[in-house]
C-alpha cells in the first residue's frame, strides 16, 4: 500500500506520509502559489503545476521529494492563424491560443520512461519524450475541425482533464472533455475519433442531449487490470462502459445522488467504484449537509453509502473532480474538499480519518 | 481627459528617417515588482530601445526565464499584468509598438485581482 500522499491546494503543495502514528502533513512547498494538478513520473520525480493568477501556468519539477523546486518549460501553444475564427462556440468568445491551465498529467508507457501527457485549458493535449524537458502540441487533435464544438463548462474554456492511457499498449489514449465529450486514439495520438454513444446531457433540448461532442464527463477513469471497463461521474449522474468507451451506461440508482465531479475505480476489479455526491449541479454541497461517499462493487447494480468517519452535520464540502484517488492496491482511498478537509481510508472506504481540517481549497490529491 | 506624462512619444512621433540615428540615443530603464523576484529572478536593466517590443526583447535575451511571467504564447503582455511607460499604461499590449523616450522608466507590475 502506498505510504505517501500528494495534495495540491490553491495555496500550495502539501505531502502526507504515513508514520508510526499515522497519517500526518510532512511537507508544505509551494506556499501561496495554487497547484492545479500534481505528477510522480516514472523515475520519481515530482511534477506539479503551479497557476499564478498573474504571471501564468508554470510547471515545477523535484527531483528531492518535494524538498528543492525548479521550473520547467511549460506546454506553449503555437502562433494563432491570423483571421482563423476559434470561438467558444456557447459564449461566443474567442478562445485563447495561450495555455490557460495543465488539468492533467499522466505517465506514458512504462517503457518509454520520459513520456508524458499533459491535458490543459483551453483544450490542448500535448506529448513529452524527455521527461518535461519539452512539450509538443498534439496537432491532430487540436486542429481536428470538431474541436471547435467543444465549450468551457465551469471554465471559460474548454479542457483536458482525464487521460488514459492503456496499459496493454501506451499508443491507445482516451481523454475526457469538458465539455467535449470522450476521445480515443489508437495510433499514439496521431489521430481522433469521439466516443460516447449512450452519454446523455439532461440539461440540453432532447434532440441534442445524446450529442456526443457535446457532453460533459466530469472525471474518466479506467480500470488497470480492465482496461476497456470505464466510468465516468458526468455533470448529470454516472456513466459506465464496457467497452472502452464506446457505448455507455446511465446508472440512476446511486444514493444520495448522482451528481459529482470525482470517481475512482479500484485498480484489480472494475466492478468496484467509488464516488463522491454533491447535491445537484446548480447547489453543489453535501447533501443534506452530510459527507459521504457511494460505493458500488456489483458494476453500478447497487450502491453503499459509507460515512463512518465523515461529519454528518452541517458539513458542505465539495470534492473536485482529481480530489478522489484510490492506491494501487485498491484498499487505500484519500480525498479532500473545497472546505479544506482531507480524508483517508485504508479498508476500501468502509472508515475514513481526518487528516486535516485546515487545508486550503483542495484541487488534487495523488498517491506516490 | 488629458494624458499627462513626461517625454513619452508617440508611435509616429520621430521621422523614419531619424528613427535608427533616435534609437541609439535612447536607453529606457525596466524594472519589475519585488513580488515576481520571488519567482524568478528579474533585476533592473538599462537598455537601449526605441519600443516596448526591443526593449522586452533585449531582456528577455538575458532573462529568458522572466518571458513567460510577462506575455502569453502569443506574445502578448498578460491579461493581469500592467506595465507602465513613464507613467502611463502601456497602449499596444499585443504588439508592445509602443514608443520609447530617451529615458523612459518601464515598470511592470501585477494588476490587482485575484484572492
Amino acid at each position: 500500500m502506498a505510504d505517501r500522499l500528494l495534495v495540491g491546494t490553491r495555496k500550495g503543495l502539501f505531502i502526507i506520509e504515513r508514520g508510526t502514528t499515522g497519517w500526518d502533513i510532512t511537507r508544505a512547498a509551494l506556499l501561496g502559489d495554487p497547484v492545479t494538478m500534481v505528477l510522480v513520473d516514472r523515475s520519481g520525480q515530482l511534477h506539479a503545476a503551479v497557476e499564478h493568477g498573474h504571471y501564468g501556468v508554470k510547471l515545477m519539477r523535484s527531483r528531492d521529494d518535494g524538498e528543492i523546486w525548479e521550473e520547467r518549460p511549460v506546454p506553449r501553444y503555437p502562433p494563432a492563424p491570423a483571421g482563423e475564427a476559434d470561438s467558444d462556440p456557447v459564449r461566443q468568445t474567442p478562445v485563447p491560443w495561450d495555455l490557460q491551465r495543465i488539468w492533467s498529467l499522466e505517465c506514458g508507457a512504462p517503457e518509454r520512461p520520459g513520456e508524458l501527457w499533459c491535458g490543459t485549458l483551453p483544450g490542448g493535449l500535448f506529448h513529452s519524450t524527455d521527461g518535461g524537458d519539452s512539450w509538443q502540441l498534439v496537432e491532430s487533435l487540436w486542429r481536428h475541425p470538431d474541436r471547435k464544438r467543444w465549450a468551457g463548462g465551469g471554465a471559460d474554456y474548454p479542457g483536458i482533464h482525464s487521460i488514459l492511457v492503456d496499459p496493454r499498449n501506451a499508443d491507445i489514449l482516451r481523454i475526457g472533455v469538458s465539455c467535449g465529450g470522450v476521445w480515443a486514439s489508437f495510433d499514439g495520438g496521431a489521430s481522433w475519433e469521439c466516443y460516447g454513444e449512450g452519454m446523455r446531457a439532461a440539461f440540453l433540448p432532447s434532440d441534442q442531449a445524446y450529442d456526443p461532442q457535446i457532453q460533459d464527463p466530469h472525471r474518466v477513469v479506467q480500470c488497470a487490470a480492465a482496461p476497456d471497463r470505464l466510468w465516468i461521474q458526468h455533470h448529470n449522474g454516472i456513466f459506465r462502459s464496457t467497452d472502452g468507451g464506446r457505448h455507455w451506461q446511465e446508472i440512476e440508482t446511486a444514493q444520495p445522488s448522482c451528481f459529482g465531479f470525482a470517481v475512482a475505480v479500484h485498480p484489480g476489479n472494475p466492478d468496484i467504484a467509488w464516488f463522491v455526491p454533491g447535491v445537484r449541479d446548480d447547489a453543489r454541497y453535501a447533501v443534506a449537509g452530510q459527507v459521504v461517499v457511494s460505493r458500488t462493487r456489483n458494476g453500478g447494480r447497487s450502491f453503499e453509502v459509507l460515512r463512518t468517519g465523515l461529519p454528518q452535520r452541517h458539513a458542505y464540502d465539495l470534492v473536485y473532480r482529481h480530489g478522489l484517488d484510490v492506491d494501487g492496491s485498491g484498499e487505500q482511498l484519500a480525498f479532500g474538499s473545497t472546505t479544506g478537509n482531507l480524508w483517508i481510508s485504508e479498508d476500501q472506504g468502509a472508515g475514513w480519518e481526518q487528516i486535516s481540517g485546515f487545508l486550503p481549497p483542495v484541487y488534487c490529491v495523488r498517491f506516490m | 481627459m488629458v494624458r499627462q506624462g513626461k517625454g513619452r512619444l508617440g508611435q509616429d512621433s520621430v521621422p523614419p528617417a531619424y528613427q535608427s540615428l533616435t534609437t541609439i540615443t535612447r536607453m529606457a530603464h525596466l524594472s519589475f515588482t519585488p513580488n515576481l523576484a520571488r519567482l524568478t529572478p528579474c533585476p533592473d536593466a538599462d537598455l537601449p530601445a526605441a519600443t516596448i517590443a526591443q526593449l522586452f526583447e533585449r531582456y528577455f535575451s538575458e532573462w529568458p526565464g522572466v518571458r513567460s511571467y510577462v506575455l502569453d504564447d502569443q506574445g502578448a503582455v498578460r491579461k493581469h499584468i500592467r506595465v507602465l511607460v513613464d507613467g502611463l499604461n502601456l497602449r499596444d499590449r499585443r504588439q508592445l509598438s509602443d514608443a520609447l523616450a530617451a529615458q523612459s522608466k518601464v515598470f511592470v507590475f501585477q494588476a490587482l485581482s485575484g484572492g
